[in-house]
């Protein structure tokens, strides 16, 4: 009860926000890695998601997708990178020169063959 | 009956491949689609038929198309290929004529000398003789450019030469010795017997001075069998499978078969056409600019063949088609490239039963079980009625001033026009395909589809090549697709809008897609030269350079990207133009962080020249101004 009364205020309890390294799957990110050096390139300034042709109609951010695939949370990555037009965007506009489109891919490509997120 | 054991080896490849070209050629007839058997019987019965013939004597004998970029290697080609059908057809009715009855085995042709040693002391023999000594002399002289060019390319003119595997290899030796070894055995037959022609008299009487001509003569026909015959055998596995197999392809092209977008007898026809010639090699950007030298079309005709990893060379290309316009066979070669990418690295899956000789089809290519796309954000849209659509594209978003030079000629212009993506609009799906993501493509391309077709327009213009030639192909839509300098032309042409003309000279660069990829060449240049002055360029039209941009290549490097667009930029910019023009948004933004000359696309040049609302002054109002501005 408590918990909803706040909310109304506009406060919230938040979760827990600490990374687990030990429970997380770094499968994807490294078959991306040895795949795509330029992967670690990326800042995280989200150039790539202020651009995206995707992200102006639903909510997607290619950003969030890079960080969660780096820390190796990879649970609802998969129905988001599903939405990725391959537009090229992202990749045009990236101060790094980090090549997003075949991460995008690439990543498909490691769920596939990582089998358990295989949908 | 003349026999003599050494035609056994020549015997046995003969025959072999010529059983197995029939048999080949009969799998490949029964895998057409049912329209493409149809399309060939007609073609067979038809003019396509005599066209064919003339095109086999002049591009698979003659090697026109060679011989028109590179002389030397045309030559060396030619000689060899020409040559070698002049040598067998002379010499069948040299065996014919002189033989002892008509009508014989092909190795009495082969081996006439061997077998008639007393043949051409005088009169027409003689001449026969002199003849057949010549076309010997060219094909030796053009092996001998083969031998050079093999260890030292830049002889004739190609600065790469392509890589081989071991079978191409122990070919390319038994076809190399093939020559020679028979020069030597005709010489030393005609030196023991005093007969022969220029070369081989020459030569076997000299021989003949300090050698016993008549013994050494008999190794050397078994030699020349033995490499007769090991060439024909392994010819099925090695890159020589394109001279029974260009004949197939020059039949099936004048049919009017092509490739689509499945695995099929003309894709597969088209990979064993490939000679390996090392053309494509040359005109690769990715090659001379960027250094990447395993990814042309030859390594990925040699792939395919080899059922070797096809993806990595597959991905990493930019789709340019420059390759394609310089085959001298003229293989799709993107088309099949695109095929590959459809495959993706699941589907080369070939159960490889015979070693080569009878590979699987390319067929058994399974679609990607890639998991498809979910576009259920796609918004609902209800458009507006209008004649004329303008859709800029995603890169034309990029690139705003395109955005706003259009929409200020399309207000001048008059039309009823409404900007379908002004507030960002859905891809146009050739991203995708470009990734070999067909199915995920055709969603955006439903979406698109719907809300042009809700439209109700009957024009659609678009910013952007690649958006143009997705439209143009995939897309099944009632209305006529325009790029926008089509657009622009029409206006012209019309008188809907005026310009002045810009003192500026302009070199223009054609974006591969809306050049060689649709073939709209001449429509950008007219809108250049109404509005300023065009200067040419070193590389027009279907010899025109990428950008180094394209969406094409998944896997290239940033770095890699920058040093062809520099390449690039710099080849357009020798004679330092006021403008480098182009037609594609993405083409502008890859050109403008490498060059210092300004990039503009063609809208904004037209832009910059459009006359706005033009005032009509009358002539009275015309001396009251002047007058005016004499009293200040």
């Amino acid at each position: 009860m408590a918990e909803n009364n706040m909310e109304k205020f506009g406060f919230t309890i938040s979760k827990g926000r600490q990374i687990d390294y030990e429970s997380n799957d770094r499968r994807i990110a490294d078959y991306i890695f040895e795949r795509e050096p330029s992967f670690r390139l990326c800042i995280e300034c989200g150039g790539c998601s202020a651009t995206c042709t995707t992200g102006n109609l639903t909510n997607f951010s290619l950003r969030e997708l890079h960080i969660l695939i780096k820390r190796g949370e990879n649970d609802h990555i998969m129905q988001n990178l599903k939405k990725c037009m391959l537009c090229g965007k992202c990749t045009l506009v990236c101060p790094r020169g980090v090549n997003t489109r075949n991460i995008v891919v690439l990543a498909k490509q490691a769920y596939q063959k990582a089998g358990d997120y295989a949908i | 009956m003349q026999f003599d054991p050494f035609i056994i080896p020549f015997n046995i490849g003969l025959y072999f491949i010529l059983v197995y070209v029939v048999v080949r050629s009969v799998i490949w007839f029964r895998a057409l689609s049912r329209p493409d058997k149809l399309r060939l019987q007609r073609g067979f019965f038809g003019i396509a038929f005599a066209q064919s013939l003339k095109e086999i004597f002049l591009e698979s004998l003659i090697h026109r198309k060679i011989l028109k970029t590179n002389l030397r290697l045309g030559y060396m080609h030619m000689s060899l290929a020409f040559g070698w059908f002049l040598l067998i057809f002379f010499g069948t009715i040299e065996a014919d004529i002189f033989g002892s009855r008509h009508l014989n085995a092909p190795y009495k042709a082969i081996f006439f000398r061997f077998f008639n040693p007393e043949h051409g002391r005088m009169g027409f023999e003689a001449v026969y003789s002199f003849l057949m000594d010549l076309i010997l002399a060219i094909i030796l002289s053009g092996l001998l450019l083969a031998i050079i060019k093999r260890f030292y390319s830049k002889v004739v003119g190609m600065k790469k030469t392509t890589n081989l595997k071991k079978t191409d290899k122990i070919a390319l030796t038994a076809l190399w010795l093939i020559f020679p070894s028979r020069l030597l055995a005709e010489s030393f037959t005609s030196g023991a017997y005093g007969t022969g022609s220029f070369l081989t008299g020459t030569l076997g009487s000299w021989l003949a001075s300090f050698l016993p001509a008549q013994q050494m003569a008999y190794p050397f026909w078994w030699l020349y069998s033995i490499c007769l015959g090991t060439f024909f055998i392994l010819l099925p596995v090695t890159r020589y499978m394109h001279i029974p197999t260009e004949l197939f392809l020059i039949f099936m092209r004048n049919s009017g078969i092509r490739t689509g977008d499945k695995a099929g007898t003309y894709s597969e026809v088209q990979t064993y056409s490939c000679s390996s010639c090392g053309i494509c090699i040359d005109a690769c950007q990715l090659n001379f600019s960027a250094g990447i030298k395993n990814i042309q079309s030859a390594y990925l005709m040699k792939a395919i063949r080899n059922d070797d990893k096809v993806s990595d060379i597959a991905d990493n290309c930019l789709m340019c088609g420059r390759c394609d316009q310089k085959c001298p066979v003229g293989i799709e070669l993107t088309p099949i490239r695109m095929i590959q990418r459809r495959g993706g690295e699941a589907g080369n899956d070939f159960r490889n039963i015979y070693k080569g000789y009878f590979r699987s089809h390319q067929s058994v290519l399974a679609d990607k079980t890639m998991t498809p796309a979910n576009y259920n954000f796609l918004p609902d849209c209800d458009p507006e009625k209008v004649d004329v659509l303008f859709f800029a594209g995603c890169m034309t978003h990029l690139t705003p001033a395109i955005k706003k030079s259009m929409v200020k000629i399309l207000d001048a212009s008059g039309v009823n026009y409404s900007f379908i993506d002004e507030q960002g609009g859905v891809c146009c799906g050739r991203p995708l395909m470009l990734a070999g993501q067909d199915k995920e493509a055709r969603e955006l391309i439903n979406f698109n589809s719907q809300l042009i077709w809700k439209s109700g327009a009957h024009t659609l213009v678009t910013a952007c090549p690649i958006c143009y030639k997705v439209f143009k192909e995939s897309y099944y839509l009632d209305v006529e697709v325009l790029h926008h300098t089509q657009f622009i032309k029409m206006l012209i042409d019309e008188g809907k809008v005026k310009m002045n003309f810009l003192r500026k000279r302009v070199v223009y660069h054609t974006p591969c897609d809306l050049g060689r990829g649709s073939g709209v060449y001449d429509e950008p240049k007219q809108v250049l030269s109404y509005v300023s002055r065009l200067e040419k360029s070193n590389f027009e039209d279907e010899n025109s350079l990428c950008c180094g941009g394209s969406l094409a290549n998944l896997k290239l490097s940033s770095q890699n990207r920058k040093k062809i667009a520099i390449d690039a930029a710099n080849e357009l910019t020798t004679e330092n133009p006021d403008i480098l023009a182009t037609a594609c948004p993405l083409c502008k933004k890859t050109f403008s962080s490498v060059t210092e000359t300004r990039v503009a696309d063609i809208s904004e040049i037209v832009a910059e020249a459009l006359i706005l609302n033009p005032v009509k002054i009358t002539r009275r109002e015309y001396i009251s101004s002047l007058k005016e501005l004499a009293n200040i």
